[in-house]
């Protein structure tokens, strides 16, 4: 009888990203812009063919006249999304974020960025929350995006910061696109009497060796390093920055030079995300900090189960902490 | 092996309508249109390509031969289809015209001029620097712009949107979205008359300039789409095809695609010959892109005002190719 442990499965394409046991909510998106929609009745919702794995089918099935279904259709889902505001309305248009963008990009950056349109996308599967491979594992979405000019880019870290920011959202009047954590997503950040402001970054926790620059679902794993080390004495510090771009410059800056251990944590690639965005801001302010990012590696991801995975790239907790260790 | 099912009927709110009877094409001789209708529509034509040579002067070369294809589709729409406010360009209640093909932007120039959005002498103003009039036309410059074109394969999404806001506002005012041949080689073009036909977006009139010239050559030798009413058919759309340098026939058409019965987008494809109504520019090679000596302007004035006339002296007469 053999006595090898079974092989872990890589499961569903969209998993819930939660731990067993976990506090979650189901499908904050959904409720969050069900809620929104009932406020406001600009707002409308549009998906290519993906409404249930982005949690738009709470809206479709709540307020069908306030939903279009586009199918598999992303540049014209994209192109509908524009006209939508034109006239007026409110789009939350969603598929995962490898199909907006990648196959979308020229839609969202001339008819919707180019044109500073109020619409929203919000996209599942961002980094490694799929073990399905590099076809919808958005691992370089953060860098294409970056560089386009009047886009909002928010990587919201649980349920907490999904909810609250769907309004900002809809109240901002430029273009936005949002990482999306769907299904049963963590409920994490109230216990730090943490709330979401769009454009802001926040010190969720203070600790005196380490700082951990973060954004994402990487606040949570980070958080929960920190909670470890604190247990060894070593004092953690989280600052969690979950709107990418415009980028909270002045945040980062006031919590660098403490003599602290400065990592970036991100569930993107270490290529034109967080970690570029605050070595520039250190390099345009003359500001010589060491820096290391944890993050996924400027490569196409193997497929296969999420916690193999994440332990492979060094984005799991035990990874983090043991990295930190190393480091100091 | 199985007979083939007849598909459902689609329920009344999705999925596109099961094929009808198509009416005959309309055209201009059995319409009865006014002539002198007709007759203020050629005028207005002239004028467009007029201001249209008078910008391309200024530039030396450009999208010239397309503006002088699509002047005629032009003056029907800026001075007898569209319902425009020029002291209120985003007046509500406006139809929204499309400029897809953002190359064609004289032409677009010209049209407004036209319809008494710019006074002449802004015309002199295109594609010099901090002009309201820039070389691919955009929302961001130009009153009466509706989108950026240039990207091709772009507008016909966009409209989509337009026309489905128009809808949800109760509005019972119309899209036009102008596009190229050439741009019916973009996938995104397709996915757009999809959406277009299975949400029976029937305030939607698309126009295809079918000049049958792109930059590498002839579309239908780069990339045939031919047949093309048939295509757009099939994506259950009414299509129209006719001589898009006539002018009756284009009216007739463009009434027709509006008042016409029935939950579908509506399509014309207008086939018209680059650098009409100037001769010499008509039969340039490597028309695309043109460039226009200097000396030859007065003489491409000339030309244009001479096959006008004779256009006027003989309305009976199919001139067109």
């Amino acid at each position: 009888m053999s006595t090898t442990t079974p092989k872990l499965t890589s499961g569903a394409m969209s998993v819930d990203i939660a731990k067993e046991g976990q506090r979650t909510v189901a499908a904050p998106l959904g409720h969050a812009l069900l809620e929104a929609a009932r406020e406001d009745e600009r707002i409308v919702g549009l998906s290519a063919d993906l409404a249930k794995y982005t949690d738009l089918h709470i809206l479709r099935d709540a307020m069908p006249e306030r939903f279009y279904q586009i199918g598999m259709a992303e540049q014209a889902l994209l192109g509908a999304a524009t006209g939508l505001a034109m006239e007026g309305f409110i789009p939350f248009a969603s598929t995962y974020s490898v199909f907006a963008t990648r196959r979308a990009y020229d839609f969202l950056c001339l008819d919707i960025a180019e044109a500073d349109l109020n619409v929203n996308m919000v996209c599942a599967l961002p980094g490694l929350t799929t073990g399905y491979g590099p076809s919808h594992q958005a691992t370089e979405d953060v860098a294409i995006l970056r560089g386009m000019p009047n886009l909002t880019i928010v990587d919201p870290c649980d349920a907490i910061d999904i909810q609250q920011a769907v309004p900002q959202l809809a109240a901002s009047d430029g273009p936005t696109y949002m990482r999306l954590l769907r299904g049963k997503v963590p409920a994490v950040l109230d216990e730090y009497g943490y709330s979401f402001e769009l454009g802001k970054a926040t010190m969720i926790r203070e600790g005196g060796d380490v700082l951990i620059i973060s954004t994402g679902l990487m606040t949570e794993r980070a958080l929960e390093a920190a909670a470890q080390l604190e247990k060894d004495g070593v004092g953690v510090a989280v600052l969690h920055s979950p709107t990418l771009k415009p980028f909270d410059e002045e945040s980062v800056v006031a919590a660098l030079g403490k003599g602290r251990l400065v990592l970036t944590a991100e569930n993107h690639s270490v290529v034109g995300g967080l970690f570029d965005a605050v070595a520039r801001t250190l390099v345009g302010r003359g500001i010589g900090e060491r820096v290391t990012p944890i993050g996924l590696p400027d490569a196409f991801l193997d497929a296969g189960a999420l916690p193999t995975l994440e332990d492979r790239y060094g984005v799991s907790t035990a990874k983090i902490i043991e990295r930190i260790r190393e480091l100091l | 092996m199985s007979t083939p099912q007849t598909p459902p009927v689609p329920e009344a709110s999705a999925g596109p309508p099961a094929p009808q009877a198509a009416s005959a094409p309309a055209s201009a001789r059995d319409t009865a249109l006014d002539p002198e209708r007709i007759a203020r529509i050629q005028e207005a034509a002239y004028r467009i390509r007029r201001n249209s040579l008078i910008q391309a002067e200024v530039q030396g070369q450009g999208y010239i031969g397309q503006a002088l294809d699509i002047a005629d589709v032009l003056a029907v729409l800026f001075t007898d289809q569209l319902r425009l406010d020029p002291l209120d360009p985003e007046s509500e209640d406006r139809d929204r015209f499309q400029l897809s093909i953002g190359h064609y932007a004289l032409a677009l120039y010209a049209a407004l001029t036209e319809a008494k959005f710019f006074p002449l002498e802004e015309l002199e103003t295109y594609a010099t620097d901090d002009s309201r009039f820039p070389m691919s036309s955009m929302r961001t410059y130009t009153p009466g712009v509706e989108i950026s074109g240039g990207s091709l394969g772009h507008g016909l999404g966009i409209a989509n949107g337009v026309a489905m806001g128009l809808k949800r506002k109760g509005s019972d005012r119309f899209v036009y979205n102008l596009l190229s041949d050439g741009e019916l080689g973009e996938g995104s073009t397709w996915e757009a008359a999809a959406v277009a036909g299975h949400h029976r977006l029937d305030n939607l009139i698309a126009i295809v300039d079918f000049n049958d010239q792109q930059a590498d050559g002839k579309s239908t030798d780069m990339l045939s789409m031919e047949p093309v009413t048939d295509k757009f058919e099939a994506f259950g759309w009414i299509a129209r095809r006719c001589d898009g340098n006539d002018v009756a026939a284009v009216l007739a058409a463009l009434i027709e695609l509006r008042e016409i019965q029935g939950p579908r987008p509506r399509v014309l494809i207008a086939d018209t010959r680059l650098g009409k109504g100037v001769d010499f520019l008509e039969d340039r090679e490597k028309l695309h892109f043109m460039r226009v000596e200097k000396e030859e302007w007065a003489r491409a004035h000339e030309t244009l005002k001479q096959s006008h006339e004779a256009l006027v002296a003989s309305p009976q007469k199919d001139d067109a190719r």
